[in-house]
């Protein structure tokens, strides 16, 4: 019994749509790429790690940049990351079943996607405004409450994917509970804590809305977290929207070298996660 | 899944062997609860400081704060429709676009994919969603905003400008920087997070229920339509909503290219602003308590709004998700 030409069509059509469909979401992944392979391996040059921002029309690096990025990364990490196990322990385990916890689980979730420039106005009004002035610490603060999320979630996730016979196993040791939990289950779901931990960098790294205005920018070079302070992703917005053609090849540079450390993580972590799931 | 297990480790009495586990314990417990209400405080204390800052904004300006079109930073008028307007015309046209085609890579990622390239396709698509926002920017700007300033735009002001009602749609110079090219790098960057929701859920439908429709007759396509997006429509719906929550509060991307202008227009040719772009390209320029409050309450409608389309998306997630636990 053949299939009527018509039904047959539809088919085609569908399968032709979703193949389009594929080729098209993949044209823009790797038009992006090109463009800024193109445009920022060009400007890779020594003097990109070892100056400073310059000023209009003259030559430099970004030397600041980085390290302010740096900087406020680890420290955003330093941050969040203790926070975020914690939370996604009792999410997981202490709390678990409590209303609490679903709540808190479910917050996390609009967490996770809440818009990232109304982070860094929550950060102002919190810590600029009372401080008086912008600082490196206020920018690490605002990339903490974006990683925070992203740790709660792979915490819970990967505490709840550990099977409940290691956990009985540990209280038949006659274990209290949080010694299941810190010398059992963290060592259980450390790898795979560790990948989300990884993830979050990889977020937070290219986070240019928050730190708008809560680290601002530096044109010089300043070591002091209290201060406004220089970093990658603001540095390529404010060069980019300039005028000049030295500030745009410096901020393709800058960008090229934030998507290939941005990409490389991600790929990395999967590359761990898969060997995870091998073992 | 071992939900019984898990209720019967809660209710056991912890054995008390040494007197300062239990003590420990405790402090365990309360660190662990107090990191979970701080998130959940967390969410209160934006809403409340936004809320707060934007007050003075909210005061002097009432309801015409959303309708007054009015933007004037040196008269002291704020009035929020242009972006507003922005924000919701170039989110509805990165859904336009982002959903079907997050539906198509689904669907090729679960049915007609060769198996090998399943897993590289789809690590590409999540790719997508990791390259910072600030890069999609620059890209729109410095290469796609000049690609449809003279490829497409002069195409469509051509053939559709003149047409009776939506040719206002498409009328006006071809600049390459407005609401148009905006809303498409913005329904690129939702793509993969609609897209991979999806996948998830069209390869969850229970087995039975394709393998009955292909014992039916069925062809792929009616598998599609008739089974599989029935089945997980909650789910997919919820993906919509979710995208739609990033497409909302996107900044740094749609900064670059939609022009930050304060006019009201109906083309989608034309510059425009939005919530998220007003804020950032003027917040550290607002010379006035009125302007940095005006600013805030910006950010307060954007946060209000986003929260109630995520929390819609999170419930319609939910729901896949109860489900699938009962059919499996």
């Amino acid at each position: 019994m053949a299939i009527p030409i018509r039904r047959r069509f539809a088919d085609v059509i569908a399968f032709a749509f979703a193949t389009l469909a594929t080729v098209f979401g993949l044209v823009w992944l790797f038009w992006i790429l090109w463009m800024t392979l193109r445009q920022g391996a060009g400007g890779l040059t020594g003097k990109l790690f070892t100056q400073m921002t310059p000023p209009p029309g003259a030559e430099g690096g970004l030397l600041n940049a980085f390290y302010g990025s740096a900087v406020m990364i680890v420290l955003g990490v330093a941050i969040g990351t203790p926070i975020g196990v914690a939370a996604g322990t009792y999410l997981a385990e202490h709390g678990r079943h409590t209303r609490v916890a679903r709540l808190a689980s479910f917050i996390n979730d609009i967490l996770l996607s809440a818009p990232s420039i109304v982070i860094g106005l929550f950060i102002y009004e919190l810590v600029v405004r009372t401080a008086g002035h912008f600082s490196g610490y206020a920018g690490a603060l605002s990339l903490a409450i974006i990683l925070l999320p992203i740790v709660v979630r792979t915490t819970q996730e990967s505490l709840l994917l550990i099977p409940d016979t290691m956990r009985e196993a540990g209280f038949a040791l006659g274990l209290p509970r949080w010694r299941v939990t810190r010398q059992i289950l963290y060592k259980a779901a450390m790898s795979a804590i560790l990948t989300g931990i990884l993830l979050g960098v990889a977020r937070i790294a290219g986070e240019t809305a928050p730190l708008l205005f809560t680290a601002l920018n530096n044109q010089f070079w300043s070591s002091s977290l209290n201060a406004p302070l220089a970093n990658l992703p603001v540095v390529i917005f404010q060069y980019a929207m300039s005028p000049y053609d030295e500030w745009h090849t410096l901020a393709w540079a800058g960008a090229f070298v934030l998507t290939a450390f941005i990409l490389c993580l991600n790929i990395l972590v999967r590359l761990l996660a898969r060997k995870g799931k091998q073992r | 899944m071992n939900a019984t297990a898990a209720s019967r480790i809660e209710e056991r009495e912890i054995p008390v062997s040494h007197k300062s586990g239990a003590g420990a314990d405790r402090i365990f417990h309360l660190v662990t609860a107090g990191a979970a209400w701080f998130v959940l405080i967390l969410l209160g204390a934006i809403a409340v400081s936004m809320a707060l800052g934007g007050r003075l904004a909210f005061e002097t300006f009432g309801w015409r704060f959303i309708t007054s079109s009015e933007w004037d930073a040196v008269g002291g008028h704020f009035g929020a429709l242009v972006p507003i307007y922005g924000t919701l015309v170039t989110s509805a046209i990165a859904l336009v676009i982002a959903v079907p085609v997050s539906i198509g890579i689904a669907l090729f990622l679960t049915d007609i994919a060769p198996r090998w390239s399943r897993s590289p396709i789809a690590i590409a698509i999540e790719l997508l969603a990791a390259i910072p926002s600030i890069i999609y920017g620059m890209w729109g700007l410095f290469v796609f905003a000049p690609f449809m300033a003279t490829h497409i735009e002069p195409w469509l002001a051509d053939h559709l400008g003149s047409k009776a009602i939506i040719g206002a749609l498409f009328s006006g110079p071809p600049i390459g920087i407005g609401m148009l090219t905006a809303g498409i790098v913005l329904g690129i960057m939702v793509i993969p997070f609609i897209a991979s929701v999806a996948r998830e859920v069209f390869s969850a439908v229970p087995s039975p229920l394709r393998e009955s429709a292909v014992a039916l007759g069925s062809t792929r396509w009616e598998i599609l339509s008739r089974v599989t997006l029935p089945y997980t429509r909650s789910a997919v719906i919820g993906a919509v909503f979710l995208g739609l929550g990033r497409a909302l509060g996107e900044t740094m991307a749609v900064t670059f290219v939609l022009g930050n202008a304060h006019d009201l227009s109906a083309s989608l040719l034309m510059p425009s602003n939005s919530i998220a772009a007003a804020i950032a390209n003027e917040f550290t320029e607002a010379d006035t308590d009125l302007y940095r409050s005006s600013l805030i309450a910006l950010g307060f409608l954007l946060f209000v709004v986003t929260f109630i389309v995520l929390t819609i998306a999170k419930l319609l997630l939910l729901r896949i998700n109860k489900q699938m636990g009962r059919t499996h």
